[in-house]
């Protein structure tokens, strides 16, 4: 169906080409998932497949791509729209028209199609994504996961042989994201598409793949195979290698029927490091499996063994980034977090507003917050205390008012009713020169804190702007990010180098408290295990840092308490390991696997397992 | 409206938009009473005999397959308009304005475009106000008795003689000025009424085959000025992340350069899967007809611009009027021979069915009512200022405004309200 005849693309003032002699058989009806590091030419090869590179990117391309036949060298895109559908990253990007039925239309109108074919395909493809009650909706109103639906369903009306997505379920919370990948597989499967997919989050896809692409050296093979070598890999692939399982398993129910052995070894391990036993097992609630769980929130157990006093920073003493977080006390898992939980129950005994006692003194103490937006209530009776040297993860489905507690927090919205305190201070009430030196947020697009032309301009401004020594942002940068010169234009730095810079410029005045939106978002493995490293670091120093992120990976491996909203509300607040392993659609890989031992990342096994 | 209630506010309940959309479908079936709109249908839930033609005469709840053309509405608007440009009676004008508003209020949707409403009663607001502060000040050819009051008056060179600065302000030319005011903002409200009951969109994808692209163009246009203004406000608030103040015009042109450039970024992406998705297939045309196409389109409105300036010149009316319509008959003739090059198809055009219609004649029958008015009751259309009298209201051009409320009644009724801001 896709043939790449030593296909090689360069793009004017490249160094080198992006692709390099790829050849590459694609046969009908595969679904086929392109893996790599960022900027290995993903999204590169994609675009040849529709035609869009070189005809819309510019560019050379020198070799041979035909798709069913049809050379792209002499078919521009449009002449193969009714052959390819392609989906870009931002689905927004995608839309032409402006309510979901049109959207639907707008291929088969181009391609001419009969008016009876198109209201018969638009009916199907509306029951297909499950769209049929937005269809009158205008598209901007629409949730990201509809939207992605949305955009997927514009192209499928057109009935193409091939579909070509980039990033789909980037954007999505693990929920929609599944929506959208059983949508594909059911494609694949009734009807015989053929699909070429992008997409970093392997965790959620790689199980779905009939075939795996690896770039940049354009390895194609079996999922299994491909695995083995890949330096990107979904968590149940690490643990998979880490225990040395054979074949690799690429799905958590694989994984589980083979995870006796690890499972008996672990348990082994903490028995001799711990033999007392005396430490208590966070994760056997009696009420696991559902989200809306009070348990988190009141202490259960006795106090962990190394009682810290509360609001102590749990982590002063572990070496940053060295891995071996929380692994010092037999039970990983439950060391975490115990700290940051005291001010908590703390507030919940003793409500009473702006008295923290001694040392304990929140970072962020937010009470009963409300947030409406005309009739919409985006945030009720919102309670939450964040401790120096806390690490808080907010989760939930998209539109939960994530973002839009984050924005309440800098004090870009200000509160209907309640209060929030950062610092002691009322963020929508304080002067911005004051505020960015007790809480920066990097927003969920870097882009929008950076307005200069090269990076030393940016770092100059936020030096002026925090009032700090000038040359403290370019120290954090080259910490940060090694090796990006002063001269390069922000836009041409990769998403996860544009993330650093964002990050540095927030860090320049120095805050305690550092939110993050979605920090995650189009990060490939390797810079997401920077960033991590990198927010580890800061948290040891004795920042607060708290994320909001659809990345229950990230949140597994970095924060000691999560937070789930959901409609606005709290539901559930407790320390990582008891609120994550306890819902099925929060859970790490690694949690699925081995419930119910009290492993969350493939480090901490890999610590456990260290003689 | 009235059945927002029916759908409480409820946030854990998911998105608001889902919500309304399930009230819009339970709404829509027949066989679920919760939903029917208000008490004005309950005829479309008993079964159809018992309720048999009134059921088919009460407006159906709006929905794609029913909506009216926007052609409709827009005829409808420019009625009401011919006929507020006939009087300066303010009593008249302000019926004209407010069947419009009723209208409006009874059949507005909650589309992005339907707000657009209040923004063109403020303007309307706006010119009335501008006509009197212009009359105060540079005065007026009006002569009258009653001084309201007399501003300081700038002497002027005598070349500038006709000219006034100030001076004397009398009643008249106030209510003259105010008549004058009152008549363009009746006018302008007539358009924001179109304005808000036609999809903009719906409007360009009625054009002719041949102009069917730049449509498109257009209605894309027209989705990025929202975005436009999304990225500022987002920008803006960003600038508060760096510790600057957002308001202020510094503010503003700091965040020009990045809005700009996402503005030119989000278009090339939009204009990559347009192209991806057949924006611009052709058809192969012959090259006869190609350049047939091009003769009648061009000729077409050379003779179209050469009837316009016939009929406006002093001479030559004569073969004016037959000129211009043989210019159009022929760019007629070329746009639709011009639509054979594209291979587009419409997916659910708007229908001009019988509701369309009513609407469109509602509108032009007050058109041709108040045009007649202005035959037997002219004193009465255009009271006098001087002397100064109370304007009445006379009954029979008054009773010729009233058929504009008809679409009111018989177009289809606007799903529940969204409560969502979004």
């Amino acid at each position: 169906m896709i043939r790449f005849e030593n296909v090689s693309v360069t793009y004017e003032d490249a160094a080198g080409p992006t692709l390099r002699g790829v050849d590459l058989t694609v046969p009908e009806g595969e679904l086929v998932l392109l893996v790599g590091p960022s900027g290995v030419g993903k999204s590169t090869l994609l675009g040849a497949v529709s035609g869009l590179v070189p005809h819309f990117t510019g560019g050379t391309l020198s070799g041979r791509v035909t798709v069913d036949g049809r050379d792209t060298r002499t078919h521009h895109p449009r002449e193969l729209a009714d052959l390819v559908g392609t989906v870009g990253q931002d689905p927004l990007a995608h839309f032409v028209t402006d309510t979901v039925e049109d959207e639907l239309a707008y291929g088969m109108e181009s391609l001419g199609l009969a008016p009876a074919v198109m209201r018969r395909r638009v009916e199907e493809t509306l029951d297909l994504l499950g769209l049929a009650e937005l269809r009158d909706r205008p598209i901007a109103t629409l949730s990201g996961g509809q939207q992605q639906r949305v955009a997927i369903g514009s192209v499928l009306t057109t009935h193409p042989k091939v579909l070509v997505l980039d990033e789909p379920t980037s954007a999505l919370d693990p929920s929609a994201a599944e929506d959208v990948l059983a949508v594909l597989q059911r494609l694949v499967h009734d009807l015989g598409t053929t699909v070429l997919m992008a997409e970093h989050r392997l965790e959620r896809v790689v199980q779905y793949a009939d075939r795996v692409l690896l770039l940049p050296d354009a390895v194609l093979g079996t999922p299994a195979e491909v695995m083995a070598v890949s330096p990107v890999h979904p968590p149940v692939v690490a643990l998979g290698r880490l225990a040395g399982w054979e074949p690799l398993p690429l799905t958590v129910r694989d994984a589980r029927r083979r995870a006796g052995g690890l499972k008996a070894r672990l348990e082994r391990r903490r028995e001799e490091r711990d033999p007392a036993g005396a430490l208590p097992r966070p994760v056997p609630s009696p009420d696991r499996g559902s989200v809306p769980d009070p348990g988190p929130r009141t202490p259960h157990g006795p106090a962990p063994a190394g009682t810290r006093g509360p609001g102590a920073d749990p982590r002063v003493s572990a070496p940053a980034a060295s891995g071996a977080r929380g692994s010092g006390d037999g039970a990983p898992a439950s060391g975490k977090g115990r700290g940051g939980g005291f001010p908590l129950f703390r507030g919940r005994r003793a409500p009473a507003p702006g008295a923290p006692d001694g040392a304990g003194a929140p970072l962020l103490d937010v009470d009963r917050l409300a947030v409406r937006r005309g009739r919409v209530e985006a945030l009720r009776r919102v309670d939450l205390r964040v401790a120096p040297g806390e690490t808080i993860a907010l989760m939930g489905r998209n539109g939960a008012g994530k973002s839009t507690l984050l924005s309440t927090l800098v004090g870009m919205i200000a509160p209907t009713s309640g209060s929030v305190r950062v610092s002691g201070l009322v963020p929508h009430a304080t002067d911005p020169r004051t505020l960015i030196r007790r809480v920066g947020l990097v927003p969920q697009e870097p882009r929008d804190l950076l307005y200069a032309e090269t990076v030393g301009e940016e770092c100059a401004a936020a030096d002026a702007d925090a009032g700090a020594a000038p040359g403290t942002c370019r120290a954090l940068v080259t910490e940060l990010v090694p090796g990006v010169a002063d001269a390069t234009h922000p836009r041409d730095l990769s998403e996860g180098q544009r993330l650093a810079l964002a990050l540095a410029v927030v860090l320049t005045a120095a805050p305690p408290l550092v939110l993050l939106d979605e920090p995650t978002r189009g990060l490939d493995y390797a810079a997401k295990a920077r960033l991590v490293v990198r927010l580890r670091a800061l948290a040891a120093g004795g920042r607060a840092i708290v994320l909001a992120t659809h990345d229950v990976e990230l949140a597994a491996e970095l924060a000691d308490r999560v937070v789930i909203v959901a409609g606005g509300e709290v539901v559930a607040d407790g320390p990582t390991a008891e609120v994550v392993v306890s819902s099925p659609a929060f859970a790490p890989q690694v949690a699925k696997i081995l419930a119910p031992e009290p492993w969350l990342t493939v480090e901490q096994v890999e610590e456990a397992l260290r003689p | 409206m009235t059945r927002a209630s029916e759908t409480p506010a409820d946030p854990t309940a998911g998105p608001a938009g889902v919500r309304s959309a399930r009230a819009l479908r339970r709404a829509a079936d027949p066989a679920d009473p919760t939903g029917a709109p208000g008490p004005r249908t309950p005829g479309t839930a008993g079964p159809a005999g018992r309720a048999g033609w009134r059921a088919r005469l009460l407006a159906p709840v709006a929905d794609r397959g029913n909506a009216l053309h926007p052609g409709a509405w827009w005829l409808w608007a420019l009625g009401l308009a011919v006929a507020a440009s006939r009087t300066t009676n303010p009593l008249v004008l302000g019926l004209i304005v407010g069947v419009a508003g009723y209208v409006v209020a009874a059949r507005r949707t909650d589309a992005p475009w339907a707000r657009s409403y209040g923004a063109f009663v403020k303007l309307g607001l706006f010119v009335v106000a501008l006509r009197i502060v212009f009359s105060v000040a540079l005065g007026s050819p009006i002569p009258g008795t009653h001084v309201l009051f007399t501003l300081p008056e700038v002497p002027l060179p005598a070349w500038a003689q006709g000219i006034r600065l100030g001076g004397r302000v009398t009643a008249e030319q106030v209510v003259f000025a105010l008549y004058d005011g009152l008549k363009l903002a009746a006018l302008l409200i007539c358009v924001g009424a179109a304005n808000a009951l036609a999809n903009p969109a719906r409007l360009l994808k009625s054009l002719p085959g041949a102009l069917y692209e730049a449509g498109v163009a257009v209605v894309v246009a027209m989705t990025f000025a929202p975005n436009l203004v999304a990225d500022v406000v987002r920008l803006r608030t960003a600038r508060r992340l760096r510790g600057r103040p957002a308001g202020g015009v510094r503010a503003v042109l700091h965040i020009g350069l990045p809005v700009l450039e996402g503005a030119l970024e989000r278009s090339v992406a939009v204009a990559a899967s347009m192209d991806a998705r057949g924006y611009g297939r052709t058809a192969r045309v012959p090259p006869a007809v190609r350049r047939t196409t091009n003769v009648l389109t061009l000729g077409g409105l050379l003779g179209v611009c050469a009837g316009s300036y016939g009929l406006l010149a002093a001479q030559g009316a004569g073969y004016g009027l037959p000129l211009l319509a043989a210019g159009l008959a022929a760019a007629v003739g070329g746009l639709r021979l011009g639509g054979r090059r594209s291979v587009r198809t419409r997916y659910r055009p708007d229908r001009f069915g019988p509701r369309s219609w009513l609407v469109a004649a509602s509108g032009i029958a007050v058109a041709v009512l108040m045009i007649r008015a202005n035959a037997y009751a002219p004193d009465a259309l255009h009271p006098g200022v001087v002397p100064l009298t109370a304007p009445e209201l006379p009954l029979w051009p008054a009773l010729s405004v009233l058929p504009g409320l008809l679409p009111a009644v018989i177009a289809p009724v606007p799903p529940a309200r969204e409560e969502s801001s979004a």
